[in-house]
């Protein structure tokens, strides 16, 4: 009898087709990319066809795995496309002792942004972006922020790098948390060179890190200081050097958005957006040097990782050094506020879109996953942004 | 207002009519005003979407959802199994207030393994679903129905007819012996309206709050045995001293239990078309036990009489047959609140057969009142409750 059930009950359900055209499907949907290659297949004048269009929407590159619709980045008032090259040098002007002084103004708000297509999350801003601004400055500059809370609870900003106890940024020490309506400043020199970040240390901590308060903070070393070849990777790495205008750079900020408030992140992505550079590839010249500034801004996860695909690179842990701290390795780990440089280049490769992504895959299929779009006539990053509405 | 006391008709007309208009007057009056605006006006949506259904075919899942919200709600995105897909909605993605609407999720589901589906709306709000063994939703084929057929046939008609062949046996029986025979159809009867009312509150807590359906179980079971009381009231239908009124009391019988099959009926089907029985053959030789009890039960009140052969395959498509459109309902459609109905109506229809039986057993004590509660009776009641309650074992 139960055999009779299971063959009238289970065994009319046609696996076998269906994984057919399942596996007929995928294949259709690699055949229309890059992974062609190895599907022998694909026409091969179908493997261009990618590259060939415009950098929106070939969704089909990764199945159906994938959020439905786009994000107006005009209604959100910040696009990540944009926020990979978007540094903040603030004011700049020469002290009288010759040290150069930065001076930002940062304004936290409340604002509800939209972080996948249809989905609001009420956040806490800096600037009303998340992430923040991305700060840059040279070691030794003086940096001097103005910090208004325009928000509806307390706020800080904490800067992970060196100054005094007072402008550390957290409660009940120096000014301590700023109330709505109040204001401070955070004065420091700008030490060590490196890729930092600085997030509000208000408590209940987690909720006030989850709600977006977050941002970069690079610090770029001074030539002047080192010697010999360590002098010349200073330059590349210093903005205001054309050794480093060469270098194609863009900032990561790896974060997460828990929208039901479970403790339990619902959206994974790099700058805010589930699967924007997806959606967007980032444009790539095969013979310029990458270089990622990538910060780990993601709440309750304890890690957060970035793997590249196809390809690998060079790693400085916190950017604090100007050798690679691992060399030649194609995903690295990062615990929660750690962050670091990657670099590498697509020199010689075929072109195609190349995907990374966090290799948990879960968070790679909540949001945090992308391609770089590799190709001779990749316009430069800086053009790549969304016309905002001031 | 002793003055309207012999009131001509139009005036009672105006007076009738005039609370009416000023109820209209003062709605009119709180809309415009909206003092709620003002007490909720700052909280925050609360949202409800209810996945009515889910339907596993070759193309993925197919999604049933209902706002049960008071506000208008969004479906923005869909995550299976903890990642982003691709889907559709019919008519449109944002719901109004027990609105309907049909996810398609283009998914492949991997047969015999658990699937989470969840619904995030405009504002994060996540509403899942475990699909807890996939497996390919039976489509209304021809050959399916007829296996569900089968099935309901197995679980109702099968042991209902059986039961009912010992009829002569029970018609063969003293009267202390019959006396027993009766108080353990009592106890029969008794463990099946526990145990439908039970599962009619259980399903019930699976349906939208707005529904109202545990109330319903309760309501509509008192509806069921009130109305069944008053048609077996109604000509003197049910006076057990006639063989129509036995006839009738067999009937009701029949017809409770035939309800109360009904529901099982669903709930296998549906258990089959969700994947989550593992349903063997094992289940069904304890449904076929546990109904033979039911074939005792549609007999006993007519011991004395000859009803023939015919009759009694009557009663028993009557009792089993429903099982039978159950498997299919369940299998095809399952539904929730019409399961909660079902069982609400079955509750009340073997609430009025059980005062029905007492009412015989106590007819048949006679003047002696207190034999109604007899060491006979007592025992027959509760060998029927055990008897039930040890074949529910296997089920």
């Amino acid at each position: 009898m139960r055999k009779l059930l299971d063959r009238w009950f289970f065994s009319s359900v046609s696996r076998r087709d269906w994984l057919r055209a399942s596996i007929a499907s995928v294949a259709g949907l690699a055949g229309a990319g890059s992974l062609s290659a190895s599907v022998s297949e694909s026409p091969p004048q179908e493997e261009n066809e990618a590259y060939d269009s415009a950098p929106a929407g070939p969704s089909r590159m990764h199945g159906q795995m994938r959020t439905v619709g786009s994000v107006d980045p005009a209604r959100n008032g910040f696009d990540p496309m944009a926020m990979l090259t978007d540094f903040d040098y603030g004011e700049t002007s020469t002290m009288d002792d010759g040290q150069t002084l930065r001076e930002y103004r940062v304004v936290a708000t409340d604002k509800e942004i939209e972080i996948a297509p249809g989905m609001t999350f009420p956040a806490w801003t800096y600037d009303n972006r998340v992430p923040g601004p991305t700060f840059r400055c040279v070691e030794g500059d003086r940096i001097r922020i103005e910090f208004v809370n325009a928000g509806s609870h307390p706020h800080t900003i904490h800067f992970h790098g060196i100054h005094s106890a007072k402008m550390d940024g957290v409660p009940n020490i120096g000014d301590g948390m700023i109330d709505p309506g109040d204001r401070t400043v955070y004065e420091f020199d700008a030490e060590p060179f490196g890729c930092h970040l600085y997030h509000c240390h208000s408590t209940p901590l987690k909720r006030h890190i989850h709600k977006g308060l977050y941002g970069a903070f690079i610090i770029d070393p001074d030539p002047a200081n080192y010697e010999g070849e360590k002098r010349e990777a200073a330059k590349a790495r210093n903005h205001q050097y054309p050794e480093c205008g060469e270098v194609s750079e863009m900032v990561m900020v790896m974060n997460g958005f828990d929208t039901n408030f479970d403790g339990d992140n619902e959206i994974y992505a790099a700058n805010t957006v589930a699967f924007e550079f997806a959606n967007r590839p980032i444009p790539v010249k095969p013979d310029q040097l990458q270089r990622v500034y990538l910060v780990n801004a993601t709440e309750f996860d304890p890690i957060n990782s970035f793997h590249l695909h196809a390809n690998f690179f060079d790693y400085y842990d916190h950017g604090t050094s100007l050798v690679p701290d691992r060399e030649t390795i194609d995903t690295v780990m990062q615990c929660q506020a750690q962050r670091g440089i990657l670099e590498f280049s697509f020199e010689d490769f075929e072109p195609g879109q190349y995907m990374f992504h966090a290799h948990q895959s879960e968070f790679a299929e909540l949001g945090w996953m992308g391609f770089f779009d590799v190709r001779e006539d990749a316009p430069p990053l800086e053009e790549m942004g969304a016309d905002l509405p001031a | 207002m002793r003055v309207l006391k012999n009131a001509s008709t139009s005036t009672l007309w105006l007076w009738g009519s005039l609370p009416l208009v000023l109820a209209a007057i003062a709605l009119a009056a709180f809309l415009y005003l909206d003092p709620m605006e003002a007490l909720t006006g700052n909280q925050p949506p609360v949202q409800n979407l209810s996945i009515e259904r889910v339907e596993l075919t070759d193309d993925g899942f197919t999604v049933d959802v209902v706002n049960a919200a008071p506000e208008p709600v969004t479906i923005s995105q869909v995550q299976v199994d903890e990642a982003y897909w691709t889907f559709d909605v019919e008519p449109d993605s944002t719901l109004p207030r027990l609105g309907e609407a049909t996810v398609h999720i283009p998914y492949p589901w991997v047969h015999g393994e658990l699937h989470e589906i969840r619904l995030l709306t405009d504002v994060g709000m996540t509403f899942s679903h475990t699909v807890e063994v996939a497996t390919k939703t039976p489509q209304p084929t021809p050959t399916r129905w007829g296996l569900f057929a089968l099935l309901g046939a197995f679980i109702g008609v099968i042991p209902v007819g059986l039961g009912l062949m010992w009829f002569p046996v029970l018609q063969n029986l003293s009267e202390q012996v019959m006396n027993f025979v009766l108080a353990l159809t009592m106890g029969l009867l008794l463990f099946l309206f526990v145990d439908t009312l039970l599962e009619g509150i259980e399903i019930a807590e699976h349906v939208p709050d707005v529904f109202q359906a545990l109330p319903l179980v309760f309501l509509v079971g008192l509806m069921s045995y009130l109305i069944l009381t008053a048609a077996g009231r109604w000509g003197g239908a049910a006076d057990r001293s006639t063989l129509d009124g036995r006839r009738w009391i067999a009937t009701a019988i029949a017809l409770g239990i035939g309800l109360h099959n009904l529901g099982e009926g669903m709930a296998v089907g549906a258990a089959i078309a969700a994947g989550e029985a593992a349903l063997g053959s094992f289940l069904v030789v304890g449904f076929v036990l546990h109904n033979l009890t039911e074939g005792i039960g549609i007999g006993a009140p007519m011991a004395e009489d000859d009803p023939g052969w015919g009759r009694l395959a009557w009663l028993t498509v009557l009792g089993g047959g429903p099982a039978i459109l159950g498997t299919w309902m369940g299998g095809f459609h399952y539904s929730p609140f019409w399961a909660v109905l079902f069982f609400a109506v079955g509750a009340g229809a073997i609430l009025q057969v059980i005062v029905e039986v007492g009412r015989l057993l106590v007819e048949r004590a006679g003047d002696d009142t207190t034999i109604a509660t007899s060491w006979v009776n007592l025992g027959g009641v509760t060998t029927g409750l055990v008897i039930m309650y040890a074949t529910a074992l296997f089920v």
